[in-house]
């Protein structure tokens, strides 16, 4: 009835894993009791959760990134405990649990902060940037969100039932096969990498029709702004680069599930096949993660520093080709398992070459800041400091793309503070930075600046704490994930590297502060011109909040910079002669259906309770048929009702000025 | 291959706008298309390294048949012609003779996964299951992957029938048509790389 499901599957094994599972489900009841005592879930499912509005969906993608965010750090910041105590000692961890700890951290932080950070930028800004009223495949988009939702979920719900993968967040056999993990750790890791790398794949094809097809009237390639640009290079990489991850994912649960001989040690099994398929994807995805952050301080820059973007084609040519060379990569992250040197002196020169497209855009961004009138924004902050703390991460890849070199840093400290170094600056900062800088767009008021300038601080000074010390004790011969060791002359180091995260804990407080202050002064904040920073691009031409058709009548672009050039025409905010009726997609619950579904259904196949697959596959199966069946998915917007909505946006623009 | 059938343009009447977003759903199908075609890719790669890896168990030669393998190219080639003429004849409004069509090409795309099935539990019974070495994983998996996605498109042909019959060859129905049309060729040219990369070395 239960499969593999007992009573033995609750965290009774350890004081801290139990308290880990409370806080999880508390924190779950609390949300769940503040959501029934506002009345709110009725609002909640109408407005919001079965919303098909790429703005929404945006916002409930990013929520769900930054939960996982706070997820991810305690994980971070327990792993940075320990290993300052444990010093011969075991620390307050005990090995197993290590072990789930630094498994979990690199699966959520991937797969379920930064993927769902990017894709909600993604949402939120680029239909706006390009003109559009909405996605191409608005229902897929909600789908994709749920999917996603699913899969953070089942990595959480391990928390409190069962355990997770202690293989790492690359989950490399055989140590992840059915011999060496019977348990169900590995299974979590595996449903939830495959049910949210659908929806990423799903997210892909809707961006890059939308961007190829619904752009407005006037919009040419060349005069799509940085960020949808490397939205529609990203989209692509994720096309062709997660398929990769669901092949390698699904032969390993082939193994685990019918015993199978892919990755096997004996009976023919190759496991050096996984690490190849699983790093085709893998490379891929850091540009798919750091291309939209590039966009992002693309965009912020040319706002803050008030001047047009210094060299636009050069960085679209430097995104495109990043693009094409992500795929000539993968194996620098396996130098030692024994390529041959030519194979090996191949992929570490084309890691050397993709250096240089990377460096471009540096240029690009200091020269437009260069002579600029620089406003030193939350989001401009990030931005500097991205670009300074980014470039020492980059001479560090350069550095371990020779082989020789890699041979010796392969496994150790050196490799975690590189490539934390090329993601926490890259990724997070320019997701920090298009978070704030976008927040007005998507909710009408402007986010708090002290708190946002309190928290770059913390996070950069903390960030650099925590991982120089990682490049020291990688050259000292520190393997990555020790649960405990020996050696005295390490322990200043990882004591230093814990206060970094700790002062990085204070910048993740003043994020949530940001928060708290923002909502507090929203009335005094409020920005009814919907164009808070004299921006230069379409996003801002409209309302904030925009409604829900985003433009009432679809703009004709002239420009690289449309709203600059209809300021600089006086066309700008002009009131059109007439408006017209809209159609616009209906909301459908068949996404959070599909979404709960999928969960069940994983979470079903790691306790294998075949009836529930089963039951779960046919519901999902039969909402799918429903959902594609149904010829009625739009809705009719009457021209009065765009003119009303349209007519109080130019009475509060009025009174404004 | 027109993105744009003369299905949607003969029944003319959404204008534009319906053109429009069928021209966005093609292109998000073909986009689907390209990220299988990677899957398929991958499988077939892993097929090519493990092909040698049999753990001292029956290679190809010992347990694929030409000539079941013969029939089942030849059922899925056809199937893909008849679905062509379903195309046909969705284009010129021919309401009865899509449904036929489309039932000719489901009794053979049924009886290319029958031979598949009886193919696969043949060799499962002689001992040659995916289990037994990580040729016959890589075997299983890559020809049962096709397998899964013709069964899938079998589902996809009844409800499309199920929704031509209801409602008739509408707009979004063409337009669906033309996107199954689309998978059915595609899983036709998966399986022409199967039967030259698996079976036809395999018996070499």
């Amino acid at each position: 009835m239960f499969g593999k499901l007992t009573i033995e599957a609750l965290p009774l094994y350890s004081a801290i894993a139990a308290g880990g599972a409370l806080v999880t489900v508390g924190g779950a009841a609390l949300v769940v009791l503040i959501i029934t005592w506002l009345r709110a879930w009725k609002y909640l499912w109408t407005e919001w959760l079965t919303s098909v509005d790429h703005k929404r969906i945006g916002v409930m993608y990013i929520v769900l990134a930054l939960i996982m965010l706070l997820r991810g750090f305690v994980d971070a910041i327990m792993m940075r405990t320990q290993q300052a105590m444990a010093l011969n000692s075991g620390g307050y961890l005990p090995p197993e649990h290590f072990d789930q700890i630094f498994s979990s951290h690199g699966t959520i932080m991937i797969f379920f902060m930064a993927m769902p950070f990017m894709t909600g930028l993604v949402n939120l800004a680029m239909p706006l940037q390009i003109g559009t009223r909405d996605v191409a495949f608005p229902f897929l988009n909600s789908l994709s969100l749920w999917l996603s939702a699913a899969g953070a979920g089942l990595v959480m719900v391990s928390l409190v039932i069962g355990k997770f993968s202690t293989a790492g967040w690359t989950g490399y056999p055989p140590y992840s096969g059915i011999e060496y993990n019977p348990g169900v750790g590995v299974d979590y890791w595996i449903w939830a990498l495959l049910i949210s790398g659908v929806g990423s794949t799903l997210s892909g094809i809707n961006f890059v029709v939308t961007i190829l097809k619904r752009r407005a009237p006037g919009m040419s390639l060349m005069r799509m702004t940085p960020f949808t640009w490397t939205a529609l290079v990203t989209s692509v990489l994720m096309i062709f680069a997660f398929p990769a991850l669901t092949v390698a994912c699904g032969l390993l649960a082939l193994d685990r599930l019918l015993g199978m001989h892919f990755f096997t040690n004996d009976h023919g099994g190759n496991m050096m096949n996984f690490v190849n398929l699983f790093w085709i994807w893998g490379h891929p995805e850091v540009y798919i993660l750091i291309l939209p952050a590039f966009g992002v301080f693309s965009e912020v820059v040319s706002t803050f520093a008030r001047k047009r973007l210094f060299g636009y084609e050069s960085l679209v040519y430097a995104t495109a080709a990043i693009g094409l060379l992500s795929f000539t990569v993968w194996l620098h992250h396996f130098f030692t398992m024994g390529s041959s040197a030519t194979v090996n002196a191949f992929f570490g020169i084309m890691t050397m070459v993709i250096a240089v497209p990377t460096g471009v855009k540096v240029f690009n961004w200091l020269l437009t800041m260069f002579r600029g009138r620089i406003t030193f924004h939350p989001s401009m902050l990030f931005t500097i400091g991205f670009i300074v703390t980014f470039v020492i991460g980059g001479m560090t890849g350069v550095l371990l793309a020779m082989p020789p070199a890699d041979f010796l840093l392969h496994n150790t400290t050196f490799l975690v503070a590189h490539f934390h170094n090329m993601i926490i600056p890259g990724v997070l900062f320019g997701y920090l930075a298009g978070y704030m800088y976008w927040f007005p767009k998507a909710f009408g008021f402007k986010i708090n600046e002290p708190w946002g300038v309190r928290a770059f601080w913390f996070w950069i000074v903390g960030f650099y704490l925590a991982f120089m010390p990682l490049y020291v004790l990688g050259f000292m011969g520190m393997p990555r994930r020790m649960e405990q060791y020996n050696d005295p002359a390490w322990a200043p180091w990882l004591m230093a590297a814990a206060a970094g995260a700790f002062l990085i804990l204070i910048g993740i407080a003043c994020l949530a502060m940001q928060v708290v202050a923002t909502f507090r002064d929203r009335r005094r904040d409020a920005d009814v011109t919907g164009d808070p920073y004299d921006g230069r691009t379409l996003e801002w031409a409209t309302a904030s909040p925009p409604p829900a058709y985003n433009f009432a009548i679809l703009p004709q672009i002239r420009d690289r910079e449309p709203l600059l050039d209809m300021k600089e025409r006086g066309v700008a905010w002009q009131k059109p002669a007439r408006y017209e009726d809209i159609e616009m997609p209906k909301s459908s619950a068949a996404g959070v259906v599909m979404g709960a579904f999928a969960f069940v259904l994983g979470f079903a196949m790691v306790w294998h309770i075949w009836w529930l697959v089963g039951a779960s596959a046919l519901v999902m199966w039969l909402t799918m048929i429903l959902r594609s069946s149904d010829d009625d998915q739009e809705y009719r917007l009457s021209a009065a009702e765009v003119a009303r909505i349209e007519e109080a946006r130019y009475r509060a623009l009025g009174s404004r000025a | 291959m027109s993105t744009r059938p003369g299905t949607v343009a003969a029944h003319g009447g959404g204008g534009s706008e319906a053109a429009e977003i069928h021209d966005q759903r093609a292109l998000g199908f073909w986009l689907y298309l390209m990220s299988d075609a990677i899957i398929f890719a991958l499988l077939f790669m892993t097929y090519g390294i493990m092909v040698g890896n049999t753990d001292g168990g029956p290679t190809g030669k010992d347990l694929f048949s030409l000539s079941n393998a013969a029939y089942e190219t030849a059922l899925l080639l056809v199937s893909s012609m008849t679905f062509g003429f379903a195309s046909l004849a969705a284009r010129d409004g021919n309401r009865g003779a899509v449904l036929g069509w489309l039932a000719i090409t489901f009794v053979l795309g049924a009886g290319f996964v029958f031979l598949e099935v009886r193919e696969f539990v043949g060799m499962i019974g002689a001992g040659a299951g995916p289990d037994r070495s990580g040729f016959l994983s890589a075997f299983f998996t890559l020809v049962g992957t096709h397998g899964v996605h013709v069964s899938t498109g079998l589902i996809w042909i009844l409800i499309m029938s199920g929704q031509i019959m209801v409602k008739g060859l509408t707009l979004p129905v063409t337009s669906r048509l033309f996107r199954l049309g689309l998978f059915w060729h595609f899983l036709d040219i998966a399986w022409v790389g199967i039967f030259s990369v698996v079976y036809l070395p395999g018996l070499m």
